[in-house]
């Protein structure tokens, strides 16, 4: 934004500040009630913050060493090299992307049954409702590395316990989402096929699966965009993928090709949005048949 | 009443019924070609993410076997004495998981607050300089795609163990998902209050101080709680890389086969998890509210 030169209006404002003040008080009245919540709220704020950096061992002394060796791996990392091993990283990281695809389809075909459940507009009895929301919590609430560690116990190393530990616990965000996008489905549609004899099971096929299929498929693609970045992770308890890799290379500093992983994963999440907001954009705008 | 329902000529009726039926052929053919393509892709990562589904069907006993053995020895007319040997370790594992929500606190303020200072650098109606904006969305863009465990994983390395390791994990990946968010909300506001403070000649600073931030501090707000409850789940697991918070414990649990604590810990992260999500979500829908009253 370029600075303009102060109008004249400004200039006459500024002139007469003192004859402003005066005709209009309430206008330059500070209100303290505003002025004390605003106050309350910051010390509020803060003092849970110190609270917060005593209780956790906040020095500036270790903050300033950190920042110096990172500095250090920084050069360190610098230029990024595979150092002859492309083929290993890339299908490391062709092994991250079918964790995400297969975790984010198979959480989205689970979810959707279970979703019509949860839902106000297909499911009135609200203790089946309410007991299927929670348990979409529940699972929810479980983080993805968690997830991976149960399995791993089930399945075995490797990158299968990935998938399922993404199908798991975006199973219970997709549900939440479905469910609320359901809710939000309009009623007109349903209700002509009610007014003209079709079943429950009609209303939910014809009146409600059409309208909100758009809104689920660009949900998905969405959540496929942020699972390409959670299955980088989840090889760090040894789940399969490229964190496997990460990991190893960052424990033994091997600065140069932990900035090539970077990048790598970098470029891929960059691609996916690009292709999945191209095909939400067309999802969502094209005709909803 | 009675209502005559006309019929069509059959010439007529004929051709629409062909035109309605090519039309439907068609939606189902591509339904089909899309189908068939995303079942392929299917097949493909299933087969590169060596998936043994009979590997699978043979070991899911395993699963509910293994949920059977972290489940505690609970019974009736012993309930008190089952409770405390189920949680042996309650005042260390709630003081972990306070430690935990403060790590969460601290990474979304500092995160909120980097956000906040860049937010307005890579808004498209604020900044005119492609450079700037080009700049500020590409740095947010590598803090939000790297994720916040590889940063604790070199912190860790640099800084030494511990919570703070985790917080600053936190703070730099919530910096890049919320500079995003708020960018967002930055660019869909009002003009008009923009223009009256350049039409007075004020500059950038005073711009947002009075004419941006009173309209978007409420939707910052509640993106901030929506992040914090996030974070909270994030930093549960921020243990499994030694920077601090229940993790650690909860993967020791895990690893030794401690099966009983395993379940207590599980069991504590999910009630915190969903009480933190329940009140966020009061607060938000408090805030959003407001803003649609004024």
């Amino acid at each position: 934004m370029t600075r303009r030169s102060p109008s004249a209006l400004r200039r006459a404002a500024l002139a007469d500040l003192e004859g402003l003040r005066a005709r209009h008080p309430a206008v330059f009245r500070p209100s303290w009630s505003r002025r004390a919540a605003v106050v309350g709220t910051l010390a509020v704020i803060l003092g849970l913050a110190a609270f917060a950096m005593v209780r956790l061992d906040f020095s500036l002394l270790r903050i300033v060493h950190g920042l110096h060796r990172l500095g250090e791996f920084a050069g360190m990392m610098l230029p990024p090299s595979a150092e002859g091993r492309l083929a290993l990283f890339l299908s490391a990281l062709g092994e991250t992307l079918a964790i995400a695809f297969l975790g984010t389809l198979t959480a989205a075909c689970l979810a959707f049954p279970v979703a019509f459940l949860a839902a106000r507009n297909v499911v009135p009895n609200p203790f089946l409702r309410f007991g299927v929301r929670r348990g979409f919590d529940v699972i929810r609430s479980v983080d993805v590395l968690i997830w991976a560690l149960i399995w791993i116990n089930v399945v075995g190393l490797g990158p299968f316990a990935g998938a399922l530990a993404i199908a798991c616990s975006d199973f219970g965000a997709l549900g939440k989402l479905f469910s609320e996008a359901i809710e939000t489905a309009d009623r007109k549609a349903s209700e002509g096929v009610t007014a003209s004899g079709g079943s429950r099971l009609h209303r939910v096929r014809f009146g409600l699966v059409p309208a909100v299929l758009p809104v689920l498929a660009s949900q998905v693609l969405y959540f496929f965009e942020s699972n390409t970045r959670s299955a980088t992770i989840i090889g760090i308890v040894g789940a399969g993928g490229i964190g496997q890799y990460l990991t190893e290379l960052i424990r033994v500093l091997e600065m140069q090709q932990v900035a090539f992983l970077v990048l790598m994963i970098l470029v891929t999440v960059a691609l996916i949005d690009l292709v999945s907001g191209r095909l939400r954009r067309a999802i969502i705008g094209g005709p909803a048949h | 009443m009675t209502v005559r329902i006309e019929k069509l000529p059959p010439e007529r009726e004929r051709t629409l019924l062909a035109a309605y039926s090519g039309a439907v052929a068609s939606t189902r053919r591509r339904t089909l070609g899309v189908f068939v393509v995303v079942v392929a892709l299917y097949l493909l990562a299933g087969w590169m993410a060596e998936v043994r589904p009979l590997t699978f069907l043979d070991n899911i006993h395993n699963f509910t076997a293994y949920l059977g053995q972290i489940l505690p020895v609970l019974t009736l007319d012993n309930l008190p004495a089952d409770l405390a040997a189920w949680y042996w370790g309650l005042p260390k594992w709630l003081s972990l998981l306070g430690e935990t929500i403060l790590m969460a606190y601290l990474g979304t303020l500092f995160g909120g607050i980097a956000a906040f200072c860049l937010c307005f650098l890579a808004s498209a109606n604020l900044v005119r300089s492609t450079a700037i904006r080009f700049c500020a969305r590409r740095f947010l863009e590598v803090c939000r795609t790297v994720p916040e465990v590889v940063f604790a994983l070199i912190f860790v390395i640099a800084f030494g163990l511990g919570p703070m390791v985790g917080v600053l994990a936190i703070a730099i990946h919530t910096t890049g998902a919320l500079g995003k968010l708020f960018s967002e909300v930055v660019e869909n506001i009002d003009m008009k209050p923009v223009e009256g403070l350049t039409g007075t000649g004020a500059g950038f600073l005073e711009t947002v101080r009075f004419a941006v931030v009173p309209q978007v501090l409420s939707n910052f707000a509640s993106y901030a709680l929506l992040r914090f409850e996030i974070n909270v789940r994030g930093a549960g697991v921020m243990g499994f890389v030694g920077a601090g918070g229940i993790g650690q414990e909860f993967l020791v649990a895990i690893r030794n086969f401690y099966y009983s604590d395993v379940s207590a810990i599980l069991v504590l992260i999910i009630l915190t998890v969903v009480a933190i999500d329940l009140g966020t979500e009061r607060l938000r829908h408090h805030l959003l509210g407001r803003e649609a009253h004024a």
